[in-house]
């Protein structure tokens, strides 16, 4: 399982490096440093929900639609990535996950390592339950873009840059295990 | 057709080919070369097709019940469903929605369906500001005009035509120019009216019956901030567009991207499950935070039928309805790519499967505006993800417009000229001219050289311009006195049956049988080089001809008289070798509709293209020295048909074997296409097609080379366009060769 796994990373990273975007692989102990790297201006986030890991307090982590107009940098979980296509899976919630992700020029979503899913039917083989419980997600694959006005630009409604971190911990680990890589 | 709407449609081509042409061109070009790029890729491509293909097919079978389990997965979500039995009856209930909103502005992304309903339209007539989202869609909204792709909707537009647009519309401080200040200044300005709107409006890619979700691919994002920022959400969708689970949507998530824009996904794929947990952002409250808000949204989902059931009940459009609007029929057409969706479209759809859209939403009429530009290439067969057969689509839409046709006020002439076995009366007598051209062929034939001679002479031609819309640019073939069959009736085979390793008919089609008889004559030669017993039968012609004029009984008639010409040397064990790869495919594909379904298997299992013939005769041993080994290097194109059933390997793993000296085109069709390079109407975008496969065989590396192409009208266009002659690869291999080393 963990030969599969480390397969599917590589695979992910591959495909995230012919879409353009950089990926940086973080531990908790140290995502605040990683993540204060890879942003820029105002960053506004929403709950991460893994284990020994949160958003520094220099993230606004209570986006309004006003700090959410001035930010520069968007902080979101990813549920799960698809190793074949660089996609991650961004779920929306109440607390604006799907519009932080989206508004900010570059959008950061945050990955545990395990959650990289081989290959798309896989990916939907998840994704069914959580649909039939009435959830929406998206698969965002790079930045946003368009060829509409004569050439390929990014940034034409969403992102400009997508940067995925990549959480190197397990399911459930926590503070006292921190910095554990079962890989 | 008369001869001034001909021309009137003529002009119309030609006033496309020189203003949009060029733009569409590079743009279907890319999305064409993106896609085999992409689906190279993918290992499985044609087990996710079929898989696609099994889905639709079964959806499509239980629409009702989806149908029904939709409405009630989408009620218990906490939305509303309304099936709208019509356009009218669609924009009905959106108005009432919006006045019931009091929205004053509605946004929406881009949605073929909502262009299918003219939703715009009856919007603004009650007041309601309607803004598109999509960028190639707003251009179009600025510029007042309609989308000439399904997809990439400005595709016809040039950046500079974008930048002038701009600045003479909104004069902004700065003038804009390069791609990212048009696409920089269209996000601030879209993005105000998408904060202030009341009502988003998105269309649906897939809908799924069993978690009510929308399926929405998108690459710039702006689906996604319609359907979240408002606190109201229309999303309508053709009926067609369900499926029943959430696993169905896989293999679709796979294809979409690729068979269209030749991209391995967009950069979104949106799964909403409406009403979203998402918030709204509402910019007159804008320092609470989103986490504590308590949005009541509203989400409706407007099923159109508009025909779709009807077409669901048409064995022969049902198909239509399996189509994922991708594109892929458009970009990989020809004639598409030189023209675009403005010529090849009807009402709202573009395309080689609009043809079915157009006849089942909008009628005949809207189809009959376009539907002859489908030349039956074939070469969206392969490219469409759900596996249509498009240009039977467009074969049957033509038959079924040819019997409810005026009667010709040119019918005594056509009598005379052409004994009608289709015997409607009502056929475009243009059609039914090029639809017999087998006894057309014969009579000049039997009176050749004269006939030539006729043919040729100006005043026959600028009659013949005139009644019929031949092109009189065009030269005509000259027929041959003495037919491939006369010639081999005397001359007798050369190889014993005894002596022989196989035993063939050579097929004689129609075009070598009475023009192109050196051909045939070479065939026999490289087939008897190769040990192989020929005979030349006389066998009618495979009804290619009146099937491309949408003459589907006559085409059946003949198909049946073939069969019956050929079956009883299959049952003596004798193969079918066939010249023509425009009649091979007949024998391969069509004939499954016009015989009986051994009768078609029994044929096609023995007919083979004479290059696919040679190439096996060398692999099961033959001496590949008996063939002319020291011919010239060759720029080759392969028949469009030919390449889409796979044949084209063969003729180029000959020439590669025997040491040949190949380069070969890749463009899709050489645009003659039969009868449709001979056309008045249509001689101009003929022209423009071939000129994309002259240009390649005209680069210093290609100049030189002798021109080889293995169907008679692609070897008839090159010779119109350059100023060489070209020759079918038996005519290369042929041991008594002429031509040059
Ligand atoms: S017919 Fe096939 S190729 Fe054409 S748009 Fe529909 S799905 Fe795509």
């Amino acid at each position: 399982m963990s030969v599969e796994t480390a397969t599917d990373r590589d695979r992910f990273e591959a495909a995230l490096e012919d879409l353009g975007v950089p990926v940086t692989a973080a531990d908790p102990a140290t995502f605040d440093r990683t993540l204060q790297s890879i942003v820029d201006g105002p960053v506004v986030g929403t709950p991460l929900p893994f284990d020994g890991v949160c958003l520094p307090d220099w993230v606004a982590h209570e986006p309004t639609p006003a700090t959410l107009e001035t930010a520069v940098t968007g902080v979101t979980a990813a549920s799960f990535a698809v190793a074949d296509y660089g996609s991650v899976v961004l779920p929306s919630t109440p607390e604006g996950a799907e519009q932080v992700s989206l508004f900010c020029d570059l959008h950061v979503p945050v990955l545990r390592a395990s959650d990289i899913v081989p290959d798309m039917p896989r990916a939907i083989e998840r994704l069914g339950p959580t649909l039939r419980d009435g959830a929406s997600a998206i698969i965002a694959t790079g930045p946003s873009a368009t060829a509409d006005m004569g050439a390929l630009v990014t940034g034409a409604h969403g992102p400009k840059d997508v940067h995925v971190v990549v959480l190197e911990t397990t399911a459930c680990s926590n503070a006292t295990e921190r910095g554990v890589d079962n890989e | 057709m008369s001869k001034t709407e001909r021309e009137t449609k003529a002009d119309h081509i030609r006033h496309l080919l020189e203003t949009e042409g060029p733009a569409v061109e590079a743009n279907t070009l890319g999305f064409n070369q993106g896609r085999y790029d992409s689906v190279a890729g993918l290992e499985d491509y044609e087990q996710l097709k079929d898989e696609a293909r099994t889905i639709k097919e079964g959806a499509i079978e239980r629409l009702p019940e989806l149908i029904e389990a939709v409405t009630e997965t989408v009620e218990e979500n906490g939305g509303t469903v309304y099936l709208a039995e019509d356009a009218a009856d669609a924009n009905r209930y959106i108005r009432d929605v919006a006045s019931e909103t009091d929205a004053e502005r509605l946004v929406k992304s881009k949605s073929m369906t909502s262009e299918e309903l003219e939703v715009n339209a009856a919007l603004e007539r009650d007041g309601v500001d309607v803004v598109e989202t999509d960028l190639g869609e707003w251009v179009l909204q600025v510029a007042e005009e309609a989308p000439s792709h399904i997809v990439a909707p400005a595709i016809h537009k040039s950046r500079e035509e974008i930048a002038r647009l701009f600045n003479t519309q909104f004069d902004p401080a700065e003038p804009l120019e390069t791609p990212e200040e048009l696409t920089m200044f269209a996000r601030e300005r879209l993005g105000e009216q998408i904060a202030d709107a009341d009502i988003g409006m998105t269309g649906a890619n897939f809908i799924t019956a069993d978690s009510g979700s929308l399926m929405l691919v998108t690459s710039e994002g702006n689906a996604r901030k319609t359907a979240v920022v408002p606190d109201t959400h229309i999303a309508v969708a053709g009926v067609e567009k369900i499926v029943p689970t959430v696993e169905d949507l896989a293999p679709f998530i796979e294809l979409i991207g690729r068979s269209g824009t030749g991209q391995d996904i967009t950069a979104y794929v949106s799964l909403l499950t409406p009403p979203v947990d998402s918030p709204i952002v509402d910019p007159d409250d804008p320092e609470s935070a989103f986490a504590d808000r308590d949005d009541d949204r509203e989400f409706h989902l407007v099923l159109i039928d508009n025909g779709r059931m009807a077409m669901r009940e048409d064995d022969q459009l049902r198909e239509t309805l399996y189509c994922i609007r991708c594109s892929a029929c458009a970009n990989t057409c020809a004639n598409f790519q030189s023209v675009g969706g403005h010529a090849f479209g009807g009402e709202t759809y573009t395309g080689g499967i609009a043809t079915g859209w157009e006849a089942g939403v909008h009628g005949y009429d809207s189809a009959a505006e376009f539907n002859d530009l489908c030349t039956g290439c074939s070469r969206c067969v392969e490219a469409c993800p759900v596996k249509i057969d498009i240009p039977w689509i467009n074969t049957v839409v033509r038959d079924r417009l040819n019997h409810r046709g005026e009667a010709s006020r040119f019918d005594f002439l056509s009598d005379e000229l052409v004994p009608d076995e289709a015997a409607t009366g009502t056929i475009d007598l243009q059609k039914r001219l090029f639809g017999n051209y087998e006894t057309l062929a014969k009579l000049g034939s039997a009176t050749a050289p004269l006939s030539n001679w006729v043919g040729g002479l100006e005043p026959v031609r600028s009659l013949a311009e005139r009644f019929v819309g031949i092109d009189s640019r065009r030269p005509l073939p000259a027929f041959q006195r003495e037919t491939l069959v006369d010639w081999f009736d005397d001359r007798g085979p050369q190889v014993s049956a005894a002596d022989a390793n196989h035993q063939v008919i050579l097929y004689p089609d129609t075009y070598t049988n009475y023009v192109d008889v050196d051909r045939g004559k070479a065939a026999v030669r490289v087939l008897e080089a190769l040990s192989v017993h020929v005979q030349i039968p006389s066998v009618p012609g495979t009804g290619r001809a009146p099937l491309s004029q949408g003459m589907i009984d006559t085409a059946d008639a003949k198909a049946s008289r073939v069969y019956a010409a050929l079956a009883e040397h299959i049952d003596a064990g004798r193969d079918v070798v066939v010249i023509e790869p425009s009649d091979l495919a007949m024998f391969r594909g069509e004939y499954e509709k016009l015989l009986p379904e051994r009768s078609f298997e029994r044929l096609r299992d023995r007919s083979y293209e004479v290059l696919e013939y040679v190439y096996g005769c060398l692999e099961n041993g033959a001496d590949p020295a008996a063939l002319r080994t020291d011919g010239p290097p060759i720029a080759y194109h392969a028949h469009c048909q030919q390449r889409t059933l796979g044949l084209d390997r063969y003729t180029r793993a000959v020439f590669d074997d025997l040491g040949y000296d190949v380069l070969e085109s890749d463009v899709e069709c050489c645009g003659m296409a039969g009868s449709f390079g001979y056309k008045s109407q249509y001689y101009e975008l003929s022209m423009d097609v071939g000129d994309r496969l002259a240009e390649q065989f005209s680069t210093p590396e290609a100049r030189e080379r002798v021109v080889v192409a293995s169907g008679t009208s692609c070897g008839d266009q090159l010779e119109d366009l350059l100023t060489r002659g070209s020759s079918h690869p038996v005519a290369v291999l042929d041991p008594n060769s002429r031509l040059p080393r």
